[in-house]
Formats: C-alpha cells, structure tokens, sequence
C-alpha cells in the first residue's frame, strides 16, 4: 500500500497506539486461540435448543398448523406458533411488514412458521417434522417484471410495488450524437458471512429477558423484539456477542424474536443456531437487478444523456429495500458529468427470498450497468475507456443528476489516473506453466493453449452512512479513571464489531484524545444509546466521532482541572499520561485525577441529510466515497475458465487510520467482487432457492483470490473526524465490472449478466438447438466445437 | 452412549447420542468451542482438527469413529500463554478480522508446515484451499503463512 500524503492535522499526542497504526486487534488473541466466543458458543447450564420450522413453498394459504404430536414428545419444551406472539406479530427496519411467524399465508420458501425448544438439537429437529401444517399452495410470483404487471396477485395489502424513485435532470428529450444501449442483469448474491445466525435468551425470571447475540444494529433489534414481546425496550436487553462476519446480512432479524419467544415462555435460556441450509434461508441478500440503459454523447467524447431503467426484485418483504431503491437512482449515472438524466428505479415484491442489505447496496448494481456502458461508449467512438471516463469525470462544485452538489473531496479523476499508472503484472508466457496458475487450476485442461488475457477499468461510489432525511447518530460513553495506579480510558458505545476492526478504531481514537494507551472498548450492549447500525461504511465516522468528541469533553474537564490547581493558561496536552503544558511535563494524570473518575456521554448526528423530491431531487447523502479497480485476467476461451491474475485499486479514504485493517478492508471487499462477477448466485427456480449450501453456492477461495495492489489517497474531508470516510464498501464496487470489462477484453463476447459463468464466456445458448445434430447432418462434425458452440 | 478419547492430550469421557459429530462433541459436549461450525457438510473447513495425526473436517466424522482416537484442536496449538508460531503470525499480519474461519486456517497451516517447512506460495493456496474465509480476501493470510514457515523452526 502506499499512500497519498495530504493535508493532515496535527494528532493531539504522540501516545502510542493513536489514529495512524496499524495496531493489533484487542480480541485477537482470544480468536487465535479459538477461545473468542462467538454466538453459537453461548452455553449455559439447563439451557434448551429452539429450532425454527420454514415453509416448504414461496406462496401458499396457511389453512391450519397442527402442534399436539409434536408438544406430546419427550424432551420438547415448547411449541409457538402466530398465536403466541405477544405484541406484534409483524417486524421490519423500515417496514413492518414480515410476520414474526406466519399466519394465513407464507410468501417465500424458508419464512418461519413455527418453533420449537427442546432439550437437544436433534430432539427439536425431529419435532419440527411433527408440526403438521395444511398448505393450500399457490402460484408463486417470481421476478420482479411479472410482479409489476396489472393481473399479478397482489402479494401485500399495499400493492406489489414496493417503492418506485425517479430522477429527472435537466432536458428529458436531449438527443446526443453517439447512443449506446444495453442490458445488465445482477443475480442474488448472497454475504455468505461464516458464523451463523445464533444467539442465546435467557429470562430474568420477572418477565423480561436478555438476549446474547450477533446483529449490525442492536438497538433496531432491540426496539423490535420489544415490539413484538409488548414489553418495554428496558426489559429486553441485548449484548452483543461475537459476530462472524456480517457484510449487511446480519441487519434484518433472524432468530432474536424467536429465541426470546421461547425464552419466555419456557422459562428457561434458549440457544438458536442456523444451519448453513437454514442460514441462506434465514437472511436477506442482495437484490437482483435487472437494468435497461441507454447513454448519449457528443462524438468527441461528452456525455449528453443517461437513460436508464432499473427493476430491483425485493422479494417478499420490505427490508431495507427502500434505501437500495434510493441509492441505485441516485448513483445509475456513475461519477460522471451527466447534463440530462432520466432515471426509474422500481423495487418490486415477488415470492424470491426477501432481499435487502449487503455491502454497496444499490450502488453494486448499477456500476456493474455504468461501467458496461462507458466501455461500450468508448469503443463506439474509438476512444480509450480511461480516457472517456476521464473526460467525463464529476468534481467537486458540480451537481450530481439528483440535484445535490459534489462535495470535496471528489477525485475521480485523480485516482482513475492513478490506477492506470500503477505497473501491471508481468505477462507470463501460458504454456508449460504451473497448472496451479492457470485458469481453472488443476481441474483445467489446458496447458496454455487458448487462454487469452485481458484488461479493464472501472470507478464506482456510494453514500456512506444513512441518508434521505434518517436521523443518523452514535452514542459513545467515555470514562477515564486510575486503576491500580494507571490511567485508564473505557469506551461504551452499543457499536457492533463484526470483524471489521471497529474496537481497534475507537481505541485509537480514544489514545490520540486522551494520549493514554491503556485504552480498554467495553463490550457493546444496550445500556448505551445506540451507535446506529455497522453497516453503509458508517461507524468509522459516526461513531468514531462520538468516541471523539466525548474524548474531547473528558480531556477539556481535565484541562479545567489542571487550570484550577496550577493556573496554567498555555496550550495544555496529555501525552503518555502526562499533562504538558508548553512542551513540558507539568504533572501526572494520576495526580490530577486522585480517585476520581471523570465521564461524559455524547450523541453524535451527522450533518442532516433530506429526502428526494418528486423528480428526484434533494441533498440525499452525507459523505461519499469513491474507489477504482483495474483488473487483469485470464480466460481460457474453449473452457470458459477465468484466472484473475491481479487487481489493481485506488481509494480515497480521507485518512488512514489504522492501515492494516484498511487493506483487509480493501481485499476482502474486492474478495466480494470478485465472487459476484465469477460464481456467487442464489439460484431460484419457480421461488425455491437451488443452492442453499457451501457446495454449491461458490465463494471465492485462496485459489481465485489475486494479489491486490492498492495505493490510497488521503484527501481529508472537512466534515468528517481526522477527514476519514468510510472504507468498507467502495471495495466492493467497482471491483465486479473491473474483472467484467477485463473478460469482455479477453473474449469480445458481451457479457451483459453477471456472474459470469463459463457458458457465457464460451456462448453455450440458453437452449439446446430445435433439432438436434444427427450423424449425417452436415452441422455433426461440428459438435463441441468452439465456433459451433457459439450462439449465432 | 459413552465416548472415550484424547483431546489435546487429556483424556476425555462423555455421554453422547447417535448421529453426533465430532464437531457437535467438541463443542457442545467437551466446551472447546475453538473448532467452528460454519458450514457442518466438509466444505469450510472452519472444524479443521487433527484426527490421530489427520487432517479431517470434525463435522465429517462422526463421533463414534473418534472413539479411542486423539484429537488434537486448535486449543491444543498454543501452550497457555505462548501462542504458537502460526498463531502469531496470523495476528502480525493482520490475518484476522472477524476470526470465524481463522482456528480452521491455524489447523490447517499448521499442518502444511509439519508437511512442508518451506512451502512455495502455489502451495500454500492449494493446502488452504479447502479453508473459506469471507472477510480479508486470503492476502494477510497468505501472508501469515509465509512468515509463519520463517519462523517455525
């Protein structure tokens, strides 16, 4: 990695540990060791298993729900169904519209329908296969254009379509020069986060309960279990237990109402885990996209006009849809200059899996559409696809086509430039090398014959944070104190860690404020206000600004202490505990604190953000944050196979903060990337997921992930803490139609529909031929050819 | 019925029903929860321990065919305090992030490196090839590895 260096503020200390380190994670021993408990670890004695009976159908009547065989079983505590929510029996972040357990019908394969606590895994397991519930199946609605239809049942009381945001900038009728259409198409990809959904509820014998558990969100968790218990907030508590990986899965509900349910009514402590079957059917993904777009231009290069018409599949219920909806019309343009804008994007509810948060949402799927259509551009008008980006790159003091203006800093153009300029990998001659290296690895064929290699770029941004008017905010809690002789400085926030490296970043933050280094994060619960959801890249800034300012206030009544005692009025500082006042040692933390601890809360809201207007149109986002990628590949074009041999990436995260955990950040998410536009897919058919396992849902592995060379740009944003943004997503952006782009520059072929699977690559047809080839025919002779197999 | 074997070096004895994993017994009936439960059908490799000196995902064995057999987990890799060379690794190099699939990748490169001290980076991919992780993209794990074959003596 090598970075930018820009305009930095000077750090308040020079303690070790500060913003700037690539310090070690503070759990990571214990997850070395295998000893850092995760939520499926949670263990306590005379504790039972709830397991979750699911519907077999994406659509039916419920007609009734038998549960007598399954209560007379031994070992079964408890057998719930609608009936035995106490509150309401609906939940949802944005929409209550998911029941907790169905009642009169189901509306996608795998919603919940009953549960069951027993005194084994196995016992509950078979319970479930007791419950005997009548169907009456219907037809399932399954992709989103079928749903926006007039005949198609209307599968909520509201309607099918779920939100519908258009954008309308400048001359609708604009006429350009240059056109160029096209159609992109996205699968469901799924976060395929590794430790499953589980928690553990225990009753606290008066009625309420706690919940331990992995979430992105606990207070949105929170408010809902309560909701739906009819208890108040303050008798539902949830800490946090460790998260295996999250990536916007873990922001919707899973198991939490339904562990408490069974919690409660047991009087006993119920653990959930999912299996990985059940895990696919027990989260939201991301949403499939179909996008139709036409571009114009000047023949020199301009972009006149974007066009573009999106239709994202929600599935059955709400989610977070309604921001992803908002977020693919804001961004369907790119980071471009686009004088004319014409943007529909249409969030339908269909009988698929519901869909909702995963990293980049709304925005992933539109650049994989974007970016497609600058390449296209490019070739149409004979230029070089860095070049027309280039040309065409938005800055700042320009409006985005909703209406808001660029905020700085808005380096498309720097670090698309300096993407290119980053030395590419070595050609390396295909034949007689090591199989391992070539596309397909040891199950290929090949041994350098056919594989052809390929180049592409492309730039992608999003909103960090929540956006559209939410009232976005984090809580944090500082107390510092002597303990045992040494300062010491706890953070409280309810900020969820999964994996990212947020407790290594409030540290740090906490050691530049204060300049102490024993810097102990507390963990998350919610007994502190909320810090809002890890998710939209937003907890560096919003709660690394809440643990900041609350730094601050505890660092200012120090100051005001040590003024009162020694009546120093020079600049004061504390560094490695000591109070410094015009570069001198003037005393001890300890001697100022005595026994005394010092602590102060703060609720930190970003700056306000406002809805779009009927045309689209409004100061929708916060921060954005923009990411390049260049991709080199490999194809072997009789296969089909890919090899990605590298990527290469700029970013700008306005400040490093801890550089290590900013490259995991880059590579994992550029990981992601690379899985949508090569093998991840939930594969439906007629509403049933086909691929619900690790063995045939494909991430990618050691094997397919290339080296990542990365340089990123520090360039502050004024608002922000330190002027960082937020990391996490841009990754995962413009990685996809990087490697896509590349493919299309190895094989020529179109490549409009991603993943890209080795049929595509290849030009297998989608349907076998009307007649087959007999052994006379003259086509015969041709079969398994490559130009044979191509469609014509 | 009753189980018997050696983990980490301990002898152990538990009660344990028909159709039990490995992995179900480890963590539910023993408490070592350091081999994880991810995928539980062989693919993740996140319950990788050794079985009698073998590498096997705990998930695919079923309890019964460990009777008597030593099972070394990835808590038997550190001696108390004293992380071993792999384990330190995985944290210098930032490897970690939310950890779930790290006990399976510290067994299985652990088990490389008794196989192969100085193993090319072709082969480090493939010996972990078996071994998802879905947060860090493998870089600072290849990594890991590399500086963990450095050190091991």
């Amino acid at each position: 990695m090598t970075t930018t260096p820009t305009r930095t503020r000077p750090s308040a200390s020079r303690t070790r540990g500060g913003i700037g380190e690539s310090v070690g994670r503070p759990d990571g021993v214990p997850k070395v060791k295998g000893e850092f408990e995760y939520s499926s670890d949670l263990h306590v004695e005379g504790m039972l298993w709830g397991a979750t009976l699911r519907s077999p159908h994406p659509h039916a009547n419920i007609r009734s729900i038998y549960t007598s065989d399954a209560e007379a079983m031994a070992g079964v505590f408890a057998v719930l169904t609608h009936e035995d929510v106490p509150g309401r029996k609906v939940y949802g972040m944005e929409i209550p519209d998911q029941p907790v357990l169905a009642w009169e019908k189901v509306r996608y394969q795998g919603e919940a329908v009953a549960l069951v606590a027993a005194d084994h895994p196995e016992t509950a397991r078979l319970a479930l296969g007791k419950i005997r519930v009548d169907y009456e199946v219907l037809e399932p609605v399954t992709d989103a254009e079928t749903a926006m239809s007039e005949d198609a049942p209307k599968l909520h009381l509201s309607g099918n379509e779920l939100r519908r945001v258009d954008v309308r900038h400048g001359d609708p009728e604009a006429a350009a020069e240059v056109v160029v259409e096209g159609e992109y198409e996205v699968g469901m990809q799924d976060q395929a986060f590794l430790g499953p959904e589980s928690g553990l509820a225990i009753p606290d014998g008066e009625g309420g309960v706690d919940l331990y558990i992995s979430t992105q969100w606990l207070h949105v968790d929170q408010d809902q279990v309560a909701e739906s218990l009819d208890l108040p907030p303050e008798m539902v508590r949830l800490t946090l237990s460790g998260v295996g990986g999250a990536f916007g899965g873990r922001e919707d509900l899973s198991m939490q109402i339904h562990a408490c349910m069974l919690a409660l009514h047991t009087s006993r402590p119920v653990k959930m885990v999912y299996g990985r079957e059940e895990s696919f059917h027990g989260h939201v993904h991301r949403h499939p996209a179909k996008m139709r777009y036409e571009h114009g231009a000047t023949r020199d290069g301009k972009l006149t006009y974007v066009k573009a018409n999106l239709i994202f599949d929600g599935g059955a219920y709400a989610s977070s849809s309604n921001a992803v909806c908002l977020n693919a019309a804001t961004f369907a343009c790119g980071p471009y200059d686009v004088p004319n804008a014409r943007i529909e994007s249409h969030m339908l509810y269909t009988n698929n899996p519901p869909c909702g948060a995963m990293r980049g949402f709304g925005a992933v799927q539109v650049c994989f559409a974007h970016e497609a259509q600058m390449d296209k551009l490019a070739e149409k008008l004979g230029m070089d696809p860095v070049d027309l980006r280039l040309k065409n790159a938005i800055e700042p003091g320009m409006k985005f086509p909703f209406g808001q203006e660029v905020p700085y800093p808005a380096p498309v153009r720097e670090i698309l430039g300096r993407v290119r300029e980053i030395p590419m990998p070595d050609e390396q001659e295909a034949m007689g090398r090591d199989l391992r290296e070539l596309p397909g690895g040891v199950s290929n064929t090949t041994h350098g014959e056919g594989v052809r290699r390929g180049v592409g770029y492309a730039v992608g941004f999003k909103n960090i944070g929540f956006s559209a008017g939410f009232d976005d905010y984090s809580t944090a809690r500082i107390s510092l104190s002597i303990e045992d002789g040494e300062p010491v400085v706890r953070v409280y926030t309810a900020a969820a860690e999964v994996g990212q490296g947020l407790v290594m970043v409030q540290a740090q933050i906490a050691r530049t404020e204060l300049g102490v280094e024993n810097v102990v994060v507390e963990a998350a619960d919610t007994r502190t206000g909320s810090a809002g959801s890890t998710s939209a890249s937003r907890q560096s800034y919003v709660t690394g600004a809440a643990v900041k300012e609350a730094c601050e206030k505890v660092r200012e009544r120090i100051f005001e202490l040590v003024r009162d005692e020694f009546g120093e009025s020079d600049e004061l500082a504390i560094e490695d505990g000591n109070i410094i006042s015009d570069g001198r040692e003037i005393a001890p933390l300890m001697e100022i604190l005595d026994d005394g601890e010092i602590s102060e809360i703060v609720e930190f809201h970003h700056r306000a953000t406002h809805p779009l207007d009927e045309n689209g149109q409004g100061d929708a986002h916060f921060q954005f944050a923009f990411a390049a990628h260049r991709a080199v590949v490999e194809v072997d074009v009789e296969l089909g196979l890919v090899r990605v041999v590298e990527i290469a990436t700029t970013q700008d995260v306005g400040k490093v903060i801890n550089p290590k955990a900013l490259e995991g950040q880059i590579e994992g998410g550029i990981a992601q990337g690379l899985g949508l536009a090569l093998m991840e897919e939930i594969r439906i058919q007629d509403g049933e997921i086909q691929n619900a396992s690790f063995t045939d849902y494909l991430i990618p592995t050691i094997l397919d992930m290339p080296p990542v060379k990365m340089e990123i740009l520090e360039l502050a944003d004024p608002e922000a803490p330190y002027g960082l943004k937020g990391v996490g997503e841009p990754p995962t952006i413009a990685s996809t139609p990087a490697i896509v782009a590349a493919l299309r520059n190895a094989t020529a072929m179109e490549l409009g529909r991603i993943p890209v699977r080795p049929e595509h690559i290849i030009g297998i047809p989608k349907k076998p031929p009307d007649e087959l080839p007999q052994p006379e025919s003259s086509r015969y002779s041709g079969i398994g050819r490559l130009e044979d197999r191509r469609e014509t | 019925m009753k189980l018997r074997l050696m983990v980490n070096g301990e002898s152990r004895e538990t009660e344990v029903r028909e159709g039990e994993s490995l992995l179900y017994v480890l963590r539910e009936r023993l408490g070592l929860f350091g081999s994880k439960n991810a995928c539980e059908q062989g693919e993740c490799g996140s319950c990788s321990v050794y079985l009698d000196g073998e590498l096997v995902c705990a998930c695919l064995v079923l309890a019964g065919q460990a009777e008597g057999s030593e099972v070394v987990t990835v808590e038997g890799l550190s001696e108390g305090e004293r992380l071993h060379p792999v384990q330190e690794a995985f944290l210098e190099a930032g490897a970690v992030q939310c950890g779930f699939c790290t006990p399976g990748l510290i067994v299985a490169a652990h088990d490389l490196l008794s196989r192969n001290s100085e193993p090319t980076e072709a082969e480090v991919r493939e010996a972990l090839a078996g071994n998802l992780c879905r947060c860090t993209g493998y870089e600072k794990i290849l990594t890991a590895v590399q500086m963990a074959a450095e050190t091991t003596p």
